[in-house]
């Protein structure tokens, strides 16, 4: 039982490593502005995810003031950065 | 036990989001991109925080909990929104295979205003001119 808990940790982890790599790569490589401010906010999401997990291993629940904090910067960044492009920033990404 | 569904949770959460950035890195363009992290995103990250509400079933976890989902659902739809149209206004281009763009030829992207008909878009205004005026009367 506590073999297979501690796997399917190890396998969250791993799990969420791939996929913050994969948005890394977006982030990097994005054609467009766009692509990459959506890559932003998936990796914003991986990190709540991130901060879930660590919490549930350590048993830190103030951690989870910053998952919140980065949830609603997240947005934020996301809304001005729609904004900047509407402005008609297309050129310069 | 409870224990294990909170592993379980969190796994099933951590292959939503793997879900999500596999869709960020394989699909061909911007709208596709985002109808995959936007959902499957939002769904990974709930599930995580579920899974640790189920080990921690304090108050203030749970108010935390509810906080950051609550807010991720209600705001997720707006992000996707606006930087959608921002991508779309600014030009980027839509993946070879789309088979129907609505709003190509019907959205002043000037002035912001929808054309509701066909024959009043300005291309099909400028293929169909004789059209135009048998339909007009």
């Amino acid at each position: 039982m506590e073999r297979v808990i501690e796997f399917m940790h190890l396998a969250t982890w791993l799990l969420l490593a791939a996929a913050l790599g994969f948005a890394f790569y977006r982030l990097v490589k994005g054609p467009s502005l766009p692509d990459r401010v959506v890559a932003l906010e998936l990796l914003a999401s991986l990190t709540v995810g991130v901060i879930a997990a660590y919490v549930l291993r350590s048993g830190k629940v103030v951690l989870l003031d910053v998952a919140m904090v980065l949830a609603l910067t997240a947005f934020l960044a996301a809304v001005g950065f729609a904004r900047y492009l509407e402005q008609g920033a297309s050129q310069h990404d | 036990m409870t224990d294990l569904f909170a592993a379980l949770l969190q796994l099933l959460g951590a292959g939503f989001m793997l879900i999500a950035a596999l869709g960020l890195y394989r699909m061909p363009d911007l709208l596709t991109r985002m109808h995959a992290t936007t959902k499957a995103g939002v769904l990974g990250a709930g599930l995580m925080l579920l899974g640790l509400l189920f080990l921690h079933p304090e108050v203030h976890t749970a108010v935390r909990v509810i906080a950051i989902v609550g807010f991720t659902v209600l705001t997720a739809p707006i992000a996707a929104h606006v930087i959608g149209r921002a991508g779309y206004f600014s030009g980027v281009a839509l993946w070879e295979g789309t088979i129907k763009d609505e709003l190509k030829g019907r959205y002043d992207s000037e002035n912001h205003t929808l054309a509701s008909s066909d024959d009043s878009t300005p291309e099909s205004v400028a293929t169909s001119k004789p059209e135009q005026e048998i339909v007009n009367p």
